[in-house]
């Protein structure tokens, strides 16, 4: 995935306090580097100063799969092994050279972690971390046990390092200074993935990851690639780690290290790149402080796991963020007047836009959803409504894609969608919202809403293009001066906005509402209904649920009633608010099922 | 040929330790959403009061089971307070992570406590076992076996036959629903971690004559019961259980006929299987999020 940097929009939320923050950073990083050169080090500190930094490599990568994605590896001192491993037989068994060994090494590591990856993220949530601490247990066994590959518990001795053209890196302090090159280089590329689009699919699929796949991110891909570079990442760092030290056990490659790696992720601040390198830091200095508590130092780490988890969730660069956040001035907003809306939606095509034959969905016995046939035309404003559980939310999930329906078929434009993931759906042109807001929390608004516009197949395309679109859509609902703003601060009406926004920035040509007029006031709901007009006003097709028929009746050509899975009543809202299986599904007069 | 059915025998016996470990999870993930990987530290624990209570102070052997399982259900109560309750409005993540960092805080403790020198405690009953048909029946791993077949029985009456079990039924299924019904949700919470400690407790109990009792004797036992109970289909209590029992012949047969030094590897090969061609397992219904 490539970003185009050329912004034509300023970039928000770079205060002053940043750019100081930056310079600071910078100085500090130059003088690390330099210190090898400047300073007598001892072999010693060298040493140590050596471990901080092929370590923060590795840990880096669990900013990215864990920080960004929100995806647990446990593995991580396993890839570290896989690089360290590949480097030392390489170089002593092999003679194959340093940098055919590392390139063998992370070529060992993607190709483990792609594998991982695909089998344990596909179904979400505890399974990566359980392969990964399996797969880590692998690797360890395969370490000690294969004596003639590996050289067993005794370990590899004798690694050699590289040489660059012209420069000679053998002697520590110079290897040093090339590993901290190294690093560098690995720390700005996490960091700026975080501002990229695959670096926001990722933080999408850690904040919601439903919602992520309907607004258009491919959430498995994303994931497998996410774990994949972190692979990566470790296997960088156990090569860096093998030359340096010259000698490598198993024991260094163990599941206690894995569970090191993390610790130093979570303490530093697991989202940021300055916050990995800052934990890392601190926790290889931190036992060399406290050597008192040598026996019991892997106690003290546990229950500092416990403790940040429960008092400082974003470790110590995120409370050092809140604390610059919560003294500084708010983040400037971007004085940019937004183009005029516009969408792109083509005009011909059959009128039947949307439609749906005999589509059923059933929970068990349950039949949520039971044989509904719907015909949405194009350009109209459809609005579907029914008593409490008569499968309304159940219908929205089959069409935006998150459930598949038990029969039926759904047909878009005249193109068969019913087997489409949630994010094919999305780059069809089905765009949607949710009855309880799901938006990327931890994300800016403007972010949010970027996720939104970089769906597949959108007609944006790089950072400016998609910039510009972002806040064109975010114009339209009102909302382009609070941009930079985190949702988590918005009022509520605001939030449900914002998920119009993201779904407009898709160039939706199908627009699905669920209950888009819950909770809010009165003027809000009158702005509501002038914005969905101006978007028919556009083109858009537009499919929304609400229990306000007072709305409904105003804004909709066409209505359709469910009850109990099925459809009881068809047409404009004139003639359907009047028939009587209608008022009496809305007032209980039918046979008493009780609350369905 | 008495080879098939005595590893046949042997297999069941150590899957029934699986098993017993991954009900503990399941029953935990069902009541939290959550997968809590302290649960062979459970064991662990389990087996290191025994070493205490019948090695160090002497305690009569069966006296020390007793006073294990009930410390162990005290011990889950301290747990959930301690690990999981301040985080329970969080999402998994970091409930997860709190429950490595209890799992890593359980080893390194006892392992300050009482030296990294691995324990061993006698088997339980005072004959070796019997012969039957040729297949040696080892008393220990009949005990196994026939413990944890009262278990599983017990289990299945106490959460279908009294109100406490249905209580702690509805809470895993819906937890606002059942506060709105005047379920005591944390309480019910609690007694799952109470009664998941007391399962891992026993288990490892059970199987601290047959390995030496040592700080990581848990892991490697939870790791292959969670490898069981996604084989199973995870979240399912039978699932659990047959998961189990199937590993550990998997394992048994696998060491026999293959290899013994990978033997800890045949659990993880099959899951990756599973994984690859039928992740929800045996039992398992495929569930999505509600939008």
């Amino acid at each position: 995935m490539t970003t185009n940097a050329t912004l034509s929009h300023p970039a928000p939320a770079t205060s002053r306090g940043a750019i100081a923050g930056g310079i600071v950073l910078a100085v500090i990083a130059v003088a690390l580097a330099a210190l090898p050169q400047i300073m007598p080090l001892s072999g010693y500190v060298l040493n140590m100063l050596m471990q901080a930094v092929t370590y923060t490599v590795a840990v880096l990568g669990l900013t990215v799969v864990l920080g960004y994605t929100g995806q647990l590896s446990l593995a991580q001192a396993a890839f570290f092994g896989i690089g360290a491993y590949a480097v030392a037989l390489g170089t002593v068994d092999y003679g194959l050279g340093f940098w055919l060994s590392m390139a063998l090494g992370l070529v060992a590591s993607a190709a483990a972690g792609a594998v991982l990856g695909l089998t344990s993220l596909r179904i979400g949530g505890h399974y990566l971390a359980m392969v990964t601490i399996a797969f880590q247990q692998i690797v360890t066994l395969v370490l000690v046990n294969s004596i003639e590959f590996t050289h067993g518990p005794d370990g590899v001795s004798g690694i050699a390092r590289p040489n660059l053209p012209g420069v000679s890196l053998t002697n520590g302090r110079a290897y040093l200074t090339f590993c901290i090159v190294v690093l560098y280089a690995v720390a700005l590329g996490v960091w700026y993935l975080r501002r990229t689009r695959l670096g926001r699919a990722m933080q999408a699929v850690r904040d919601n990851e439903l919602a992520a796949g309907v607004v258009g991110v491919h959430t498995y891909r994303t994931k497998v690639v996410a774990f994949t570079i972190s692979a990566v990442l470790g296997g960088l760092g156990g090569a860096l780690f093998a030359s340096g030290f010259s000698y490598i056990s198993p024991d260094q490659f163990s599941f206690a290290e894995s569970v090191v790696f993390l610790t130093m992720a979570l303490i530093g601040g697991v989202q940021s790149a300055f916050g990995t390198a800052l934990g890392t830091g601190l926790l290889i200095l931190l036992p060399e402080w406290l050597r008192f508590l040598k026996e019991i130092y892997l106690a003290i780490y546990g229950l500092s796991v416990i403790l940040i988890m429960v008092f400082m969730p974003e470790g110590i660069w995120g409370l050092l963020e809140r604390i610059a956040r919560g003294g500084g001035a708010k983040p400037a907003a971007a004085l940019v007047t937004p183009r005029p809306f516009r969408l792109e939606i083509a005009s011909d095509g059959p009128a039947e836009f949307l439609e749906t034959r005999g589509l059923a969905k059933h929970f068990g016995g349950l039949r949520a959803v039971d044989g509904v046939d719907l015909t949405v035309r194009r350009g109209t404003v459809h609005a579907l409504i029914g008593p409490n559980g008569s499968g309304k939310t159940t219908l929205l999930n089959v069409l935006s894609g998150l459930y598949k329906p038990t029969a039926g078929s759904v047909t878009l434009a005249g193109r068969d969608i019913t087997r489409l993931a949630p994010h094919e759906r999305c780059a069809a042109g089905v765009g949607r919202t949710f009855q309880n807001i799901r938006l990327f929390r931890s994300l800016s608004i403007l972010d949010n809403v970027l996720v939104g516009a970089q769906r597949p197949g959108a007609p944006a395309r790089g950072e400016a293009q998609l910039r510009e679109r972002a806040y064109e859509a975010l114009g339209f609902v009102g909302l382009a001066d609070k941009a930079s703003e985190l949702v988590g601060s918005l009022p509520y009406g605001h939030q449900r906005l914002v998920e119009i926004a993201r779904a407009l920035a898709g160039q939706p040509a199908l627009l699905l509402l669920d209950e888009p007029a819950a909770g809010l006031n009165p003027t809000e709901k009158q702005d509501l209904v002038g914005l969905l007009r101006r978007l028919k006003g556009h083109g858009l097709t537009i499919f929304l649920i609400d229990h306000d028929m007072a709305m409904v009746e105003r804004i909709a050509d066409h209505i359709t009633v469910l009850n109990f899975g099925k459809r009881i009543a068809e047409g404009s809202p004139r003639d359907v608010l009047r028939q009587p299986a209608v008022i009496a599904a809305y007032l209980g007069e039918v046979p008493t099922h009780g609350a369905a | 040929m008495s080879m098939i059915p005595q590893l046949l025998f042997t297999g069941l016996g150590i899957g029934s330790i699986y098993a017993l470990v991954a009900l503990g999870f399941v029953l935990i993930y069902r009541a939290t959403n959550v997968v809590n990987f302290a649960q062979g530290d459970f064991s662990m624990i389990g087996a290191f009061i025994m070493v205490v209570l019948a090695i160090d102070l002497g305690v009569p052997y069966w006296i020390a089971v007793i006073v294990a399982v009930v410390t162990m259900a005290a011990f889950g109560i301290l747990f959930n307070y301690g690990v999981y309750y301040p985080l329970r409005h969080r999402t998994f993540l970091p409930v997860v992570i709190s429950t490595i960092g209890a799992s890593i805080l359980l080893q390194n403790g006892v392992l300050a406590a009482y030296g990294p020198h691995p324990q061993s405690l006698p088997p339980m009953l005072p004959f070796p076992g019997f012969t039957v048909g040729g297949v040696f029946l080892d008393s220990q791993y009949l005990l196994i076996l026939v413990v944890t077949f009262a278990l599983v029985a017990l289990q299945y009456l106490f959460f279908e036959r009294t109100m406490l079990g249905k209580k702690l039924q509805a809470t895993s299924q819906d937890k606002e629903m059942a506060s709105l019904l005047g379920i005591p949700v944390a309480l019910m919470i609690g007694i799952t971690f109470a009664y998941s400690a007391v399962l891992g407790g026993v288990a490892g109990i059970l199987v601290a004559p047959l390995l030496f009792v040592s700080i990581n004797m848990g892991s490697t036992i939870a790791l292959k019961a969670f490898a069981a109970s996604i084989i199973g289909g995870f979240g399912d209590v039978t699932g659990a259980i047959v998961g189990g029992l199937a590993l550990g012949v998997v394992e048994t047969f696998g060491a026999a006929y293959i290899s013994v030094p990978y033997k800890d590897g045949f659990a993880f090969l099959v899951l990756f299987l599973f994984l690859m061609v039928r992740p929800q397992g045996v039992f398992g219904e495929k569930v999505a999020e509600k939008a």
